[in-house]
């Protein structure tokens, strides 16, 4: 596998992560580069989420446990790491529903990081959103709703754009159209980590996998060179 | 027949005020479910203010709005990021509790500083001016500027609210503080920018309300009660309502008292036990999902 001489855009380094005095991650390293797509999948509290929620600040840890673009970030509050260029798509959605599709995705650009990113380009590239632009974001079918929070986290010029179980109680006929749109989304010069349990879509978007399980990396490799046996052993630990 | 038209408009021009008072206070507690006992106290703080202005410089109390609305929004923003921001969490009763001292602290504060002696701000000749209406019913130029203050105050903040970046941040932070977070704003600056959008309007509040009648160190507390009457009555969530509710509020106090001047209080808290006990979700709250 050849390593770029360039720095990471993010490196997780020897990341112990704990809810209260639950330790949710073990020593966990990972790499993303820049312009590339890197899986993170694993079973139910692998730790995947909790992986996200520490990168975009939701949790504290030592500062140098995670660089990003060359400055360390660990303990940085989730405000200042969104400054930075970090956007998290989380788990569920998690719209405002106080406020219409239009303005989710304003406040999604309120940090005015410049790019190729605004509502013009972001209801080309999710055309149904800017139908819907002025219904409440509550009013939207699940597939749209995710829509709305990729195109949110797109509103803020992210340089990496992390996706938490974005297939999550989707049709596959929907999860395939979000999906579709993955390219345009990197081809515009972002990094983007996909958090999946829908492996097939994950394994086919990106470039290199990581394996969870129970905190610790299972598993790592280049996403076309990694076999279903390799990845259900690493998956479930046998 | 002329009497209670004039009787129920007084009370239609004071419920101006009841709403200044409640939209505060509604405010902070729509955007971070803070209840601000000294709410009530920070009127009267921002009417002793208005009075040092007036007297320090000469200047009429409506120009002193100029100051005392900055220097009250200053106040906000402080309170809010270097002692209110601590208190918030899940549960409810910290800030309760530290508002409450507040309350106390002020009260204190301003019995020592300007005695417990009746103050009142001159406003000079507009003071006891009036407009004719029509036959029998006069309107004083004060108390009817006081009602369109009231007014386009509400209509300010509802535009700010729902039509600007500031409110979109109010509203999404009152929704979601993580996710809000995530999208890169601090929550504890847009709840010090709330607070100090409230006390701006408390400001306004406190003015107008020296203006109109004496005040001391110790009515913060009833103003507080007129304030928290006019939310409930209007209900939670709704801007307008609570300029409604300021209305209804003011309105039954003024029959009451005309009734029997010791009612008016009384009035008041009958009309709000019945719209709780009739509507308990208020007359216009907003249903949320």
């Amino acid at each position: 596998m050849s390593e770029s001489l360039a720095p990471p855009l993010l490196a997780v380094r020897q990341l112990d992560a704990f809810y209260g005095d639950f330790q949710a991650l073990f020593d966990l390293s990972m790499e993303v580069r820049s312009g590339e797509a890197v899986a993170v999948i694993g079973a139910n509290g692998a730790g995947k989420s909790t992986l996200l929620k520490t990168i975009a600040g939701l949790l504290q840890a030592r500062p140098e446990a995670i660089v990003f673009d060359g400055e360390p970030i660990g303990d940085k509050p989730a405000y200042a790491i969104a400054a930075r260029g970090v956007a998290l798509v989380p788990e569920g959605r998690r719209l405002f529903p106080s406020l219409s599709v239009e303005e989710n995705l304003l406040l999604g650009g309120q940090l005015k990081r410049h790019g190729p990113w605004n509502l013009r380009s972001v209801y080309e590239l999710f055309p149904v959103l800017g139908e819907r632009r002025d219904l409440p974001s509550t009013a939207l079918s699940g597939g749209q709703q995710q829509m709305v929070a990729i195109a949110r986290g797109l509103m803020s010029n992210p340089k990496l754009l992390l996706c938490d179980e974005i297939s999550l109680g989707l049709a596959p006929i929907v999860v395939r159209e979000i999906y579709a749109r993955l390219p345009a989304i990197l081809a515009a010069g972002t990094s983007v980590v996909l958090v999946e349990q829908d492996i097939v879509q994950a394994l086919k978007a990106a470039q290199r996998v990581y394996c969870l399980q129970e905190g610790w990396v299972a598993l790592t490799g280049a996403a076309k060179d990694l076999s279903r046996e390799t990845i259900a052993a690493a998956y479930f630990g046998m | 027949m002329i009497d209670w038209f004039n009787v129920i408009l007084q009370g239609v021009l004071v419920g101006g005020l009841y709403a200044m008072f409640a939209a505060g206070l509604s405010l902070i507690f729509g955007v971070m479910r803070l209840v601000n006992i000294a709410h009530g106290d920070l009127i009267v703080l921002a009417a002793y203010i208005a009075l040092v202005t007036t007297e320090a410089l000469g200047i009429g109390p409506l120009v002193s709005l100029l100051l005392v609305v900055p220097i009250m929004a200053a106040i906000g923003y402080a309170l809010q990021r270097l002692i209110l921001n601590r208190t918030l969490g899940e549960d409810l009763l910290p800030p309760l509790l530290v508002t409450f001292g507040l309350s106390v602290i002020i009260q204190n504060g301003l019995l020592t500083l300007f005695t417990a002696d009746d103050r009142k701000l001159q406003a000079g000749s507009i003071d006891v001016a009036t407009v004719r209406l029509f036959e029998g019913v006069y309107v004083g130029i004060l108390p009817f500027l006081q009602f369109v203050v009231a007014i386009a105050v509400i209509a300010a903040l509802q535009f700010i609210f729902y039509r600007t970046a500031l409110g979109r941040a109010f509203r999404a932070t009152a929704d979601s503080q993580e996710v809000a977070q995530l999208m890169g704003l601090d929550n504890r600056h847009v709840f010090a920018l709330a607070m100090a959008l409230s006390l701006a309007v408390v400001a306004i509040a406190g003015v107008f309300l020296a203006i109109r009648a004496d005040f001391d160190p110790s009515i913060g507390p009833a103003r507080l009660i007129f304030g928290f009457e006019a939310v409930i009555i209007g209900g939670l969530g709704s801007l307008w309502g609570t300029f409604v509710g300021g209305l209804v509020l003011g309105v039954a106090q003024a029959i009451g008292a005309h009734i029997n001047p010791g009612w008016q209080i009384l009035a008041g808290h009958i009309a709000f036990l019945v719209i709780l006990a009739v509507r308990p979700e208020g007359l216009f709250a907003r249903v949320r999902g």
